[in-house]
């Protein structure tokens, strides 16, 4: 087998990157360039993640003491919800598809752009006309129904519901649009020679996540928009004072938003495998496993939703399924990270701070998956279910999990989006801040949740202080190791060395054109002949043996 | 430990919110399982030792294995070593797939054969009901007549309770920690909720559905008391009538109790949804419409019997009437324990 890539750019630099190939605001306002759109979405979902990260330093200072300290019960609850709807539908949705993948997926395919260049720009359009709802609706009168908007509450408060809830139904037209647009441009829009066989597995990643946001974000549309007709017109569908059922709602709910569970994380696992290969210098293990267990986790994740409502009153029956099901996700990820490990054997690893952030993620991921266990055990979730121990586990799947890979894929592909290289140093630095102050604040909420601490309380009983002072030291310092990251990267854009095209020695074509790319990505259409995870290193003479 | 050491024992008592006095600390140590008082509790917490031993050992194993290969394959200073061509190994990965799918195969029936027992009542349980409501749990026992608590269960030891819960308002979920049991009560229909005590004690109850601006303050107690004591407790709790030895404020702060009031209203001062009681007697209050009001005996019982008749500005229409629940005698004692608040 011959190396994957025969298009070295035999021209470096003749041309202008595409952060330079045109000039001027507007250049920048109507673009059509999935790289300049990425960059876009990029400092949005950026901007977003702080705003919703200071809100959650507030909660967490709150909570320093078990009485009510600096905040009213009303302003708690908005700021919960806040930082829970904020984080969900503008952060972590949009994070890793919309701004890695819309950068990633052309070049790693081989291709110019997009399948549709232009919906491509609308739907960054779209999506900021979702974040001015929900700005608008916090400035107005504010949102205190929690991220999930359960009726009859949600029908029945005075804050802005319409106005949020319109906000997230425009949001999920975003991320319809690009789920559309990534699935066309992976089956029309790869290079010659790229197989599925030889796609590398952040595509097959951002595939299968496509899938899920063209399929299941309709429901959550449909949903929220019977609530808003409830609200305004009267027409009684989820509150039972009108004749509604208010647990119909939870089901719609949950339809799209537990498979948005695996929107935010099937990408972050992507990105791990890419992280992995390329620093330990090994082919994948067990490629097709990884491949198809995103597919199998997709498909599964449809017919999971049941296990929200374990205590919500659903029969029994439908308990046991549920349960049943969830075990059944638990099969293709654990596949996964096995996978993950296995691939470090034998391998050359070097220890740079995307390498880091990868290492991290299989402790982080492994506990948050781990956790999902006792959650999918019928009679053991009837004690945790809206305790501490779900917060804990969810923030260990979406922070440890999803943001933990987004942060190394950042550093991973910095200097192909920037042109700049960080400062290793201070990116292990703030490797080491966010793991040891993300695992203080959540590893500690797990005992909480245990100890019975029930979700989304302003006060508490003084027993479980302590754990709380604990947690709240630890936000401390994953909120200091996320500025620290945010600074030196920032220090990076003008301080920074130049970047190599390929600093890290990667096989997938993205390394393969200048660092940062033309405006059409490649020269000349790239030729593919083999697999994206074939190094050099790789020792072949030893080959016969595992097959 | 360190951190209790930031604020003295006695500012950690007089945090204790005002609505749940007497709830008892549900563990002494941060890594013990709380009080396992039920049947349902004890069998769980072998199911949830199980589940830590089983994961514990899978956590290890695979951190062990990731970090032997982070410490066995490290880059050489200079270039690059060789590595492994290994691209799969279908014998490994079948077997790491098959051994998780047993492990998932026991805790599922584990799971499933404990639900069954939780959610199948016997047939010799005694009934209550419950009633969630922003934000107190009402608490009626049918064989009592007229007997209405406000967050306080009564329950014998190794009697089988049915509770028959419903809301009034919005989703609230009945949890109670020490039995290990939860479940959502939700207006329009009945939920229902069983179990059998073991252990006499007092034990939190809370809701774990939120349900507006003080879902914290929505706690209340669970007092197990010994079969032969039970009627006694019971009809004690039940009786609503003023002592022969007791003030008119005491009676009062008696009515506070079962009112629940404590959710809302404070006595320190501190304003939550509803005016704090202390001070609150000859205040002069500016309502939404603008014109002011003396907050006197008369505007008191009117605020008990139709709350939303007269709001004062800042506030929102969300207190329940209590029309019916008090009688002449019990809101006389309220107004008297509300002028003795200053």
């Amino acid at each position: 087998m011959s190396t994957a890539v025969q298009s070295q750019d035999p021209h470096p630099a003749v041309e202008p990157s595409y952060l330079v190939s045109k000039r001027g605001l507007m250049s920048w306002l109507v673009t059509v360039d999935h790289k300049r759109l990425g960059l876009m979405y990029l400092a949005s979902v950026m901007f977003f993640f702080l705003i919703a990260g200071i809100l959650a330093i507030v909660l967490r200072t709150e909570l320093f003491t078990p009485d009510q300290d600096f905040m009213s019960a009303q302003t708690y609850n908005q700021v919960f919800t806040l930082h829970g709807a904020i984080m969900v539908f503008l952060f972590i949705i949009p994070s890793v598809p919309a701004a890695l993948g819309n950068f990633l997926l052309p070049l790693m395919l081989g291709a110019k752009d997009v399948a549709f260049p232009r919906l491509n720009l609308l739907s960054f359009y779209v999506y900021s006309v979702a974040a001015v709802f929900l700005i608008v609706a916090i400035l107005t009168s504010g949102l205190d129904t929690g991220w999930t908007f359960y009726t009859p509450y949600s029908t029945s408060t005075g804050t802005a519901v319409i106005t949020a809830t319109a906000g997230v139904f425009i949001a999920g037209f975003s991320s319809i649009l690009t789920g559309l647009n990534f699935v066309v441009t992976v089956h029309k829009m790869r290079a010659p020679g790229m197989n599925w066989n030889r796609m590398p597995l952040f595509v097959w990643a951002i595939y299968s996540t496509a899938v899920i946001q063209v399929l299941a974000t309709p429901v959550l549309a449909i949903t929220l928009l019977l609530l808003i007709v409830e609200r305004s017109l009267g027409i009684g569908i989820f509150d039972p004072a009108m004749g509604g059922d208010p647990v119909l709602f939870q089901h719609f709910f949950w339809f799209y938003s537990h498979p948005a569970v695996y929107i935010m994380i099937l990408p972050g696992f992507g990105i791990i495998s890419e992280i992995i290969t390329v620093h330990s210098r090994k082919h994948i293990f067990g490629y097709k496993a990884i491949a198809l267990s995103s597919v199998a986790i997709a498909v599964i994740s449809f017919v999971v939703w049941g296990h929200h409502l374990f205590v919500s009153g659903q029969s029994e029956l439908a308990g046991v399924l549920f349960s049943f099901l969830t075990f059944a996700v638990g099969v293709p990820t654990a596949i996964k990270v096995f996978s993950w490990v296995a691939t470090l054997y034998g391998g050359s690893i070097q220890y740079n701070t995307a390498c880091w952030y990868g290492m991290a993620f299989l402790w982080t991921f492994t506990v948050g998956g781990l956790t999902g266990l006792p959650l999918s055990t019928l009679a053991i979730d009837v004690h945790l279910h809206d305790t501490y121990f779900v917060v804990a586990h969810f923030h260990y799947v979406m922070v440890g999990g999803t943001v933990v890979a987004f942060i190394g894929g950042l550093h991973h592909w910095w200097p192909k989006m920037t042109g700049r290289m960080f400062n290793e140093t201070a990116g292990k630095w703030g490797c080491l801040l966010v793991f040891v102050g993300f695992n203080v604040t959540f590893m500690t909420q797990f005992f909480l949740g245990h100890q019975g601490m029930p979700r989304r309380y302003y006060a508490y009983l003084p027993e479980y202080q302590v754990m709380h002072q604990v947690s709240t030291i630890g936000s401390y310092i994953l909120a200091l190791g996320l500025l620290w990251t945010l600074i030196y990267l920032l220090h990076s854009l003008w301080k920074g060395d130049k970047a190599p095209s390929n600093p890290w020695g990667a096989v997938t074509l993205e390394w393969q054109t200048q660092s940062p790319p033309i405006e059409h990505n490649f020269h000349e259409t790239p030729h593919i002949h083999g697999s994206p995870y074939d190094f050099p290193e790789i020792d072949k003479s030893a080959g016969a043996l595992h097959h | 430990m360190l951190f209790s050491l930031l604020i003295a024992p006695a500012a950690a008592e007089a945090a204790l919110p005002p609505s749940n006095p007497g709830t008892p600390p549900m563990s002494d140590s941060p890594w013990s399982l709380l009080p396992a008082a039920s049947a349902n509790a004890e069998a769980l917490d072998t199911l949830y030792i199980f589940f830590w031993i089983l994961c514990g050992v899978a956590f290890v194993g695979m951190i062990g294995v990731q970090a032997y290969f982070m410490w066995k394959y490290k880059k050489p200073a200079h270039g690059h070593a060789k590595t492994s061509p290994l691209t799969h190994n279908g014998k490994l990965e079948f077997i790491w797939s098959a051994i998780p799918t047993v492990f998932f195969v026991i805790l599922f029936i584990w799971g499933e054969v404990e639900y069954m027992k939780q959610v199948t009542p016997p047939p010799d349980a005694m009934d209550v009901r419950v009633t969630g409501q922003k934000w107190s749990w009402t608490i009626e026992y049918p064989e009592v007549k007229g007997c209405s608590l406000t967050n306080d269960l009564y329950v014998p030891v190794g009697q089988p309770m049915r509770l028959t819960m419903t809301s009034v308002d919005v989703i609230h979920s009945f949890y109670l920690p020490a039995f290990r049991l939860k479940k959502d009560v939700v207006p329009g229909r009945y939920t229902v909720l069983w179990f059998e005590a073991t252990k006499a004690g007092l034990y939190p109850l809370m809701c774990t559905e939120y349900c507006g601006d003080e879902h914290s303050s929505m706690v209340g107690r669970v007092h197990v008391v010994p079969q032969e004591e039970y009627q006694a407790v019971l009809a004690k709790a039940c009786e609503l009538k003023q002592g022969d030895a007791e003030t008119a404020e005491d009676f009062g702060a008696r009515v506070v109790t079962r009112g629940g009031c404590a959710s809302c209203h404070t006595t320190d001062g501190t304003v939550k949804t509803g005016p704090s009681f202390k001070g609150l007697f000859g205040k002069t209050e500016t309502l939404a419409d603008g014109s002011t009001i003396t907050v006197d005996e008369n505007y008191i019982r009117e605020s008990i019997l139709e709350p939303n008749a007269k709001i004062v500005s800042g506030f929102s229409p969300q207190m329940p009437s209590f029309a019916g629940r008090f009688d002449d005698k019990q809101i006389a004692a309220l107004i008297a324990y509300i002028k003795a608040q200053k």
